[in-house]
């Protein structure tokens, strides 16, 4: 090893390392950086088990390396492998184009055709494919020196061709159409990515295998798609994720005694992405399911001030006080589950409760949050009635809705453009906030 | 060796041996087939790739807990980790901005390594469940099996499990026909006639991962996609009628067990790869010369009656 290192003398060989576990490491970091760079654009693409049609159809060009290379050498192979890759890739295209299949059948087929096409021929000739099981399964330890080298080449030209051509093949992963207007070259664009695609695919192969290929290609892409809307640090995250779980992958295979590398490496992209979908916080789902329950308490309380103003209403405005039970009946709930909602109003200073609990008023907040959401709810109604023709009886539930959620500004818009109602369609006032302190009543 | 040699060959070489195969690997083609065209039309062709690679985790638990390669756990252990990866994809897709494809990619992958993970750290490395039988399965070892004396015969012992098979998913197929074809071609009808559309679904994945399961040990984890996919596809571009599909898709697997097996023989390859090829060369056919979709006809259309819309 001394003496090959001493042989060489490229700037790439130069940072090849000498140890076997050191060249596994590397080999799984920089697969990692490869696959979650293009992985982005193959997630955004809709194309993700493109990636996986792609690495099964190499399989009959790496049989036709290993047979016609006598040294085995890993250019040969690669040229195979990706010529074989590129095929598939060609065929699937055309058959979406010529038939009714979608691509889902057109992949699977051609996935499972070469697959089984690569499995006979290696039947045939076992002597001179041994290795071959390296590459269906991934063996980081069978990575030597040259292959190495291989795949440092191959991902520095992936990562220079994808610098350059980031923002044409960004585009054209959202609009085909629009990058065509921009006069993009399409095909050819088309053409240089799934060129890199099969590219790095077999850059991969020989570490994580031709099912777990799809995993580095996958999944730190999408995990990086749940964390950011900026493609940019999506393309950063990725990569780091892919590198991350690379290095997992080497230390722990290398730490536990046979445990083998490419599971271990798509496993620690896998519990990435499963940390990045609970926890994300805009993208995940117990942030989603957090902005639900706060949106639905938040409604449930304005329910609850909606109700009490229109005991109010329906009185004349006469008494100051409210009874819990009254608006049990008003709301159709049970005592407990208004004293649960009386609650969550009082500690945030919307209501103030009667000391023996049974009755409550509303604060001067409460009055006006209150008298907004009946006014956000009456001109709704109106304006529905006016200017879209809906029925009056019709209004109601449309109004319900988008009560919670109208804006001071569209409200303002709103109040121009129906010339400052004062009755809504069933003929009950639309309630006016900003006059609340002319109101004698209410100034307490 | 002349024609008639070359066509005699299997049966000289194998005797009664070949029947067996080729009964094998139709009985083994024949459930996917069905299933798969159902797939097909369902565009969730990927779904048995997720569904194939999937089971590996179930039959290695199932495998560790029995210690018996023939026993009936592996068949609900893989049904039940194939099961385990449609409900993912549906977490992911559902509850991310994450779409189907790759929701797809993420959970098999996962589930794939799971399994490799689990057979080195549980089962090590003497055991039957090898990596080269997960790949190629061990239909060329069929002749070496048990056998079991029916009518006169010495029948392999794996080719009457496989019959069972694809009796029971004829029989379901029979059943459930209506209910299949109406909701994959419209899921709301299938609703409003009041058959849910998620026992369907998942019914219908538990149906695939079983076959897949059974088809597994024959065929390896990954031929099997082809045996769900291309007899389907194949059929697919030729007829616009389900039940026809249905037959051709049939006679598609039957074609490809007797072809299979020619290659085997001839070239002496894998059978199951052989069987996959003789497929895949099926459906070229039928992509080239299909009534429907046959790509030679839509050239010979174009040239004479349609020159103007060359162009796309």
């Amino acid at each position: 090893m001394v003496q090959e290192m001493s042989v060489l003398a490229s700037a790439v060989d130069f940072l090849i390392p000498a140890g076997g576990s050191a060249k596994a490491m590397m080999a799984a970091v920089l697969l990692g950086a490869g696959c979650g760079l293009l992985g982005c654009f193959v997630v955004l693409r809709r194309v993700a088990l493109m990636g996986d049609a792609v690495s099964h159809a190499v399989l009959p060009g790496v049989v036709a390396g290993l047979i016609y290379s006598s040294e085995r050498s890993p250019g040969v192979i690669f040229v195979f492998a990706a010529t074989a890759g590129l095929l598939g890739a060609g065929l699937v295209r055309l058959m979406m184009m010529s038939t009714r299949l979608k691509s889902d059948a057109a992949l699977g087929i051609v996935l499972a055709t070469f697959f089984a096409f690569g499995i006979m021929w290696q039947s045939r000739n076992q002597q001179d494919t041994v290795g071959v099981m390296n590459f269906l399964f991934g063996n980081v330890g069978s990575i030597d020196a040259s292959d190495l080298r291989m795949m440092l080449m191959t991902t520095l030209v992936l990562v220079v061709t994808m610098f350059f051509l980031r923002r044409p093949l960004l585009v054209m992963s959202f609009d085909e159409g629009f990058s065509r207007g921009l006069g993009y070259p399409v095909k050819l664009l088309n053409g240089v990515f799934y060129f890199l695609l099969t590219f790095s695919v077999v850059v991969a192969l020989q570490a994580v295998g031709v099912v777990l290929v799809s995993a580095m290609l996958i999944t730190p892409a999408a995990a990086a798609y749940l964390l950011t809307d900026r493609f940019d640090r999506m393309l950063l995250l990725s990569v780091l994720f892919g590198v991350l779980s690379g290095l997992a992958g080497g230390v722990v295979s290398a730490e536990v005694n046979g445990l083998p590398t490419g599971p271990v490496i798509a496993l620690s992209a896998t519990a990435l992405f499963a940390g990045v979908y609970l926890v994300a916080p805009r993208h995940g789902v117990l942030s989603k399911a957090w902005r639900t329950f706060r949106r639905r308490m938040r409604v449930r309380r304005e329910n609850t001030l909606k109700a009490i103003y229109q005991i109010h209403e329906g009185e004349g405005f006469v008494h100051e006080e409210v009874s819990v039970l009254m608006l049990a009946r008003k709301r159709g709930q049970t005592e407990d589950a208004v004293r649960r909602d009386c609650k969550a109003l009082l500690s945030r200073g919307f209501i103030d409760m009667a000391e023996d609990g049974v009755s409550l008023h509303l604060s001067r907040l409460g009055w006006k949050r209150a008298m907004e959401i009946v006014r956000n709810h009456r001109l709704w109604e109106l304006y529905l009635t006016n200017e879209a023709d809906y029925a009056e009886d019709h209004v109601h539930e449309d109004a319900e809705k988008i009560e919670h959620i109208l804006e001071p500004g569209t409200v303002r818009q709103l109040e121009q453009h129906l010339d400052f109602p004062e009755l809504d369609p069933h003929g009950k006032p639309i309630p006016q906030p900003r006059h609340l302190v002319a109101q004698p009543l209410l100034t307490r | 060796m002349n024609m008639i040699e070359y066509i005699t060959l299997p049966w000289e070489v194998l005797g009664i041996g070949a029947l067996w195969l080729i009964l094998m690997a139709f009985f083994v083609a024949l459930p996917c087939s069905q299933m798969g065209s159902f797939l097909i039309l369902r565009r969730m062709a990927l779904t048995g790739d997720a569904i194939s690679h999937s089971v590996f985790p179930g039959v290695v638990i199932a495998f560790y807990i029995t210690g018996d390669l023939a026993s009936p756990w592996l068949i609900v252990g893989a049904g039940l980790a194939g099961l385990a990866s449609t409900v993912f994809i549906e977490l992911i897709h559902k509850w991310t901005r994450v779409k189907q494809d790759a929701a797809t990619g993420i959970s098999f992958t996962a589930l794939f390594a799971l399994g490799v993970l689990l057979m080195e750290l549980l089962l090590g490395k003497n055991v039957d469940l090898d990596l080269e039988c997960v790949l190629h399965g061990r239909l060329g070892l069929l002749l070496e099996d048990d056998r079991v004396a029916l009518f006169g015969q010495m029948v392999p012992a794996p080719v009457l499990v496989m019959a069972g098979v694809a009796l029971v998913t004829m029989v379901l197929l029979f059943f459930f026909y209506r209910v299949m074809m109406l909701s994959s071609f419209d899921a709301d009808l299938a609703a409003s006639y009041g058959y849910r559309p998620a026992v369907i679904h998942y019914g219908m994945m538990f149906v695939v991962s079983f076959i897949v399961v059974a088809a597994f040990q024959a065929v390896g984890a990954i031929l099997v996609i082809a045996l769900l996919i291309l007899p389907g596809a194949a059929a697919y571009l030729c007829s616009y009628r389900l039940k026809v599909m249905l037959l051709i898709a049939a006679l598609h697997s039957l074609l490809s067990a007797v072809g299979g097996l020619y290659l085997h023989v001839w070239f002496n390859s894998n059978m199951a790869a052989s069987v996959v090829v003789s497929g895949g060369v099926l459906f070229v056919l039928a992509w080239l010369l299909g009534p429907v979709d046959g790509v030679l006809w839509k050239w010979l259309k174009e040239d004479v009656t349609t020159p103007e819309e060359s162009s796309d």
